[in-house]
């Protein structure tokens, strides 16, 4: 009896168990928010305390971090958005000569170990002489965010109906209104899911920024990174905890919006 | 038209990451120092000298990369068949419980799991010993330390623990592209197997698994290539004797700043991954995967 209905329910199990494993470190880091550490380090939970909460910014450099990140993360983003939505479009819309090697082109990034990406790009600055930096850091996560975002665009244009855009012709629409009043609204949640993606990847890049960041270019993870050799304050925990709770709204209004928009396209 | 709509974003990833890997190619072949500047002189040797110095870093790479791809797929592929035979809400609340841990920084969750595992305080330990199940955590130190996963029964700062930091951080990757290809598994081919009086062990071997298998080739990939060539999990859960080869490339290009044995490294490291994915999608016989 107990045996059929383990068996049963086995699927439910694993399912669980790999849940529980991809969100108990989440849970973790909210926890020892709330700590004050008897050392340097964020390891042993010691006593309650609402001070980090209190004082994000708390801690020298932390919030500057932050900040730069959050900045290269938007432009680079943005940039990424534009640049991977044009090619998908032209991925999804056009038969044309070298479109294999373009698709490889796209590819490749996404099959290459970020240490490599990394330090390739460092080479390359060498050789020319130019100094890393935010630029190079922001040349960097353009770089590898737009596979991401033609990989998300062009799924979505996959599913677009040309009908649409060939009857808004007849109907004496012109290029670009057709463009931006049937093409682009119906595009929007694979280009949304792309720019959220890019912008995601770049937040939390370590391994390239490192690469390519100067002294005066500290990102948020580059500072996580410095934390954890020297001394581990409690404020990285908030922020973790934050970024948890702004992208978990994030994804659920994405997905209220998709939902919407999908109940008033079957209405009518 | 589309040479038009092409060309910026080609010409980015040209510029960007097509020339720095000739750059890497050419400087691997440079000699010289940071004082009086690197030369090109066509060193040949550099490759073998820096995979005779740094083989073991290499294949212990291949290893825990290969053995974390492989746990992810056996932990990732029930949660998303999972999520695929769910209906509506449930569906989306699990799809992003999956997704949003992905959000968060990678270094403070990696962090999370020093926390969790080390063994003096960890809490881990603490909840076991508020069941009163302490030798669950030694017995399991040992079992490590048996299979020399653990140079001495510690969980934390062992090879296992590394592994376990890549299978952990790789996981969202897996479940993704399997939820993908589950969900578009048409569920008249599994009732249609069902009255063919299939078992269900066979319906899963014939019906589902075949139908899965391009996501599980491209989550493979996505798991394997990038924990292949991380060095944040075995700097943060490993210790001297897990070094992979992502740490070498960084400590040699950024401390001692020997540019060509670490270009030559990076090369190796390219190559023989692009090498196993051909290999691989080969084999599994699955050429479109963007």
């Amino acid at each position: 009896m107990t045996m059929r209905w383990f068996r049963k329910h086995l699927l439910t199990f694993a399912a669980m168990i790999t849940l529980t494993i991809l969100l108990v470190p989440n849970l973790v880091v909210a926890i020892y928010s709330f700590n004050k550490p008897d050392g340097r380090f964020n390891y042993r939970l010691t006593k309650f305390s609402l001070d980090a909460w209190l004082h994000p910014c708390g801690t020298p450099g932390i919030c500057q971090s932050l900040g730069l990140s959050l900045r290269i993360g938007i432009t680079a983003s943005i940039a990424a958005t534009i640049l991977g939505t044009m090619i998908a479009f032209a991925l999804g819309r056009h038969r044309f000569h070298g479109r294999s090697a373009t698709n490889l082109l796209i590819f490749m990034p996404m099959a290459t170990p970020e240490v490599v990406m990394g330090s390739s790009l460092l080479a390359l600055f060498l050789n020319i002489g130019m100094s890393t930096g935010r630029t190079a850091i922001l040349i960097a996560h353009i770089m590898f965010c737009l596979s991401f975002v033609v990989v998300a665009v062009k799924a979505r244009v996959a599913t677009l109906d040309p009908r649409l855009e060939e009857a808004a012709a007849d109907l004496g629409s012109t290029p670009v209104s057709t463009f931006l009043r049937i093409t682009l609204p119906l595009a929007a949640p694979g280009i949304a899911a792309g720019a959220l993606l890019a912008f995601s990847l770049s937040f939390d890049d370590y391994i390239i920024t490192n690469f390519n960041a100067s002294p005066d270019s500290i990102t948020f993870p580059m500072y996580v990174w410095g934390a954890a050799q020297r001394g581990t304050p409690v404020q990285i925990n908030v922020i973790g905890t934050i970024m948890f709770l702004v992208s978990v709204l994030v994804v659920v209004g994405g997905q209220l919006i998709a939902t919407r928009r999908a109940r008033a396209a079957a209405a009518g | 038209m589309p040479y038009a709509l092409l060309a910026p974003g080609l010409l980015w990833l040209i510029i960007f990451f097509v020339a720095p890997m000739i750059t890497t190619l050419s400087t691997s072949l440079q000699e010289g120092n940071v004082d009086d500047g690197f030369v090109f002189t066509g060193n040949v040797a550099i490759y073998w000298d820096a995979l005779h110095a740094y083989w073991p870093q290499l294949v212990r790479s291949l290893v825990y990369a290969g053995t974390a791809t492989v746990l992810s797929l056996l932990l990732g592929y029930p949660l998303a068949y999972y999520i695929a035979s769910r209906r509506g809400r449930a569906k989306n609340v699990l799809l992003v419980l999956v997704i949003a841990p992905f959000f968060t920084s990678f270094l403070i969750r990696t962090m999370a799991w020093q926390s969790i595992l080390a063994s003096d305080g960890g809490l881990l330990v603490k909840v076991l010993g508020w069941l009163h199940l302490t030798w669950l955590f030694d017995a399991f130190g040992n079992v490590l330390q048996f299979l020399h996963l653990s140079p001495n029964g510690e969980i934390l700062y062992s090879p296992w623990a590394v592994i376990w930091g890549l299978t952990y951080n790789f996981l969202p990757f897996m479940i993704l592209p399997l939820y993908t290809s589950l969900d578009r598994l048409d569920g008249r081919l599994l009732e249609a197997a069902r009255d063919l009086y299939a078992t269900p062990r066979d319906t899963f071997r014939f019906v589902t698994w075949p139908m899965s298998l391009p996501g599980v080739v491209s989550g493979t990939l996505l798991t394997f290539i990038p924990a292949a060539g991380d060095y944040i999990n075995s700097r943060l859960l490993g210790n001297t004797q897990t070094v992979m080869i992502g740490q070498v490339i960084d400590s040699q290009f950024l401390r001692v700043l020997d540019y060509p044995l670490a270009s030559a490294l990076s090369f190796v490291l390219l190559v023989l991954i692009l090498a196993l994915v051909t290999i691989y999608v080969r084999k599994a016989g699955t050429e479109e995967l963007v």
